[in-house]
């Protein structure tokens, strides 16, 4: 690989005088590294932002996200309601902020299911190999090229009364969403995973543990695991704004959460059909996702150049 | 040849199986039931439900009625709608053509734009074009399809009224008149979901060419004396395309999943259409039989990948 162009100026870079420099921890080092992609700390921030005003919202902004008005309806953003009002009346705004907290918690949660399995199908197949690895693998490819919105869209409808029954009509739909939609994103993660814990389990430092007698739990957890985490990080973080996509075009499709939970997707859903003359109301919300996407796929792309410089797209 | 590409079919057989028996587990275990409605009917007396029932095998066990169920579909059996009183196949067949039409035509404006997009800024790591096309694939597939659809129509339908945005598929002109009627309210569609796809392809395409630049065969090349063009178009393109193709197979469902809404935003008459008609409506032989079309055009692709894979890089295929 006699190289003429780096992949990144950031990664591999060799820079003069550094081994001479006092040591530097490696999460400093990513730091450092993190630091110089700026669009990624520009998302960071950004980012920051929405998940204060979404956290700290209601009380900044105390307008009831129930509150209708019929003098108000329909109306553009003003002084009294900055983001405009719906076609009940309701508070834009009021709404926004609060359907902000399930659409961002749904993509966090569904993140956390999908790393979750993803992490332990790809370590058990990376250790066992041989046909139970083939098994894995197999399944993980079954899932790859099954069609996810469809399948998606028929177990949300299919098990939604069902769950309604058990945890009440929100609770219920919402943990089925996430689960739903972590359950069919798991699959780049285990392959990653695997691929990780195939070359580490050969490494000197898991052999030296093993020769003094590390279980099989122990080399994983203490050893395979934390030096495989930097990609299933950048992994994680892309996720969470599929999630959110995902969620959003299941509201969206008018599938998704329950018509009294104003996530950023259902207010889209609601504000289509009165595109001709209230424009904004869903030009907002639409705004708000894209903005929350772009805001993490960037900070992804940072965390990519800072946690895994080898692969740098 | 031959032989790889029967090989190839032949392994999807199993993935073909192994998702008709996800698709149809989910449904049979799912508690909504095609009858539920009869059940609830007042005029329909019990007695005529559960004999109903009895006649469609709905008490039978779940693998004895995945059997009948996939050698009925094998014989070309699809079903009945219980909605629309017309057999599933023919319903799938008339709304399949406009669903691949606009896939089949935003995947090419995806690759038209992202090949040489993504070449060009690869040759040139970290100059100001490259910057500003990176920047705009990260918007392009940062955006929703439902919210670039929703704009699109507020810009070129309501406020300039340059297109249509609902497509009909019965155009009331003849000759060219009605191809350009077609392509007129095909535009939209088409430019949403080719955008999207275009954003994420652009990003694969200057990964793989910036992996095979630096390559040693690529200064040989060049070192030959052959002309830039020469080099980029049949040694480095060639070869970046391989991991490509891998990546834009896997897109696939992606793919599926954003037709599906803008089928849905834009009221083309597709099967992504037909699926949420049919899932609102409780039509279980229709998501069914949509579910698994959608599983076998992905199966197809994969397929189709596998064979270009073969062509691009001939160390695999007679493998």
């Amino acid at each position: 690989m006699a190289g003429s162009t780096l992949a990144s100026p950031t990664a591999n870079a060799p820079v003069p005088g550094v081994a001479r420099r006092k040591h530097v921890s490696p999460g400093m080092e990513s730091w450092i590294r993190f630091r110089r992609h700026r669009l990624a700390v520009a998302g960071a921030i950004v980012l920051g932002l929405l998940v204060l005003s979404v956290a700290l919202g209601p009380i900044l902004w105390p307008v009831a996200i129930n509150d209708i008005d019929f003098t108000a309806m329909l109306q553009g953003p003003s002084w009294a309601h900055p983001l405009g009002t719906d076609d009940l009346g309701q508070d834009v705004l009021a709404r926004m902020l609060y359907g902000g907290r399930i659409s961002l918690a749904v993509g966090l949660c569904a993140m956390f299911v999908a790393i979750g399995v993803g992490v332990v199908v790809g370590a058990v197949a990376g250790m066992a190999r041989g046909s139970v690895d083939t098994a894995l693998m197999w399944v993980t490819d079954l899932f790859l090229s099954l069609p996810q919105l469809p399948l998606l869209l028929v177990l949300i409808y299919l098990f939604r009364d069902a769950l309604k029954q058990i945890a009440g009509p929100e609770v219920g739909v919402l943990v089925l969403i996430i689960v739903v939609i972590g359950g069919l994103r798991w699959m780049p993660v285990a392959r990653l995973v695997r691929a990780q814990f195939f070359s580490l389990r050969e490494k000197e430092f898991v052999e030296a543990a093993r020769a003094l007698g590390a279980s099989t739990t122990r080399q994983v957890v203490r050893h395979i695991l934390p030096n495989a985490l930097g990609p299933v990080i950048v992994a994680a973080t892309i996720d969470v704004a599929v999630a959110i996509i995902a969620e959003s075009t299941l509201s969206f499709l008018g599938l998704g959460v329950p018509p009294d939970i104003p996530t950023w997707g259902r207010i889209l859903f609601d504000a289509k059909d009165y595109l001709d003359f209230a424009p904004h109301w869903a030009f907002f919300p639409g705004a708000a996702i894209f903005l929350t996407v772009l805001c993490i796929n960037y900070i992804g792309d940072g965390l990519r150049d800072a946690l895994d410089p080898r692969r740098v797209i | 040849m031959s032989q790889y590409l029967l090989r190839r079919t032949l392994l999807a057989i199993p993935s073909l199986l192994g998702i008709s028996l996800v698709l149809f587990t989910v449904l049979a275990m799912a508690p909504g039931d095609p009858f539920g409605e009869l059940a609830q009917n007042p005029a329909v007396p019990p007695e005529v439900a559960a004999s109903l029932r009895e006649k469609f095998g709905m008490d039978d066990p779940i693998w004895e009625r995945y059997v009948k169920w996939l050698t009925q579909m094998l014989q070309g059996n699809w079903g009945f709608s219980f909605v629309s009183r017309v057999d599933v196949d023919i319903l799938i067949m008339q709304r399949l053509p406009a669903t691949l039409v606009v896939i089949g035509a935003s995947q090419l404006l995806a690759l038209l734009v992202a090949m040489p997009v993504g070449v060009y800024a690869a040759m040139r790591p970290y100059s100001l074009f490259d910057q500003i096309a990176t920047t705009l694939a990260f918007v392009g597939f940062s955006l929703p399809t439902f919210f670039t659809g929703l704009t699109l129509i507020l810009i070129f339908s309501i406020t300039l009224d340059w297109l249509p945005f609902v497509y009909q598929s019965n155009v009331n002109a003849t000759g060219w008149q009605y191809y350009w009627e077609h392509i007129r309210q095909a535009i939209m569609p088409v430019t949403v979901l080719g955008l999207f796809q275009a954003g994420v392809l652009t990003r694969f395409v200057r990964s793989a060419v910036l992996d095979v630049v630096r390559l040693d065969f690529v200064t040989t090349a060049r070192a030959k004396g052959l002309q830039e063009r020469v080099v980029i178009v049949k040694h480095i393109v060639r070869n970046a395309m391989i991991p490509v193709v891998t990546l834009l197979a896997l897109q696939m469902p992606a793919v599926f999943g954003g037709a599906i809404v803008t089928e849905q935003i834009f009221r083309i008459p597709g099967i992504g259409s037909l699926l949420i008609a049919a899932i609102l409506a409780n039509d279980t032989p229709v998501i069914m039989a949509v579910t698994f079309v959608f599983a076998c055009l992905v199966i197809l692709f994969n397929l189709i990948a596998d064979l270009l894979y073969g062509w691009l890089d001939p160390r695999i295929s007679y493998r």
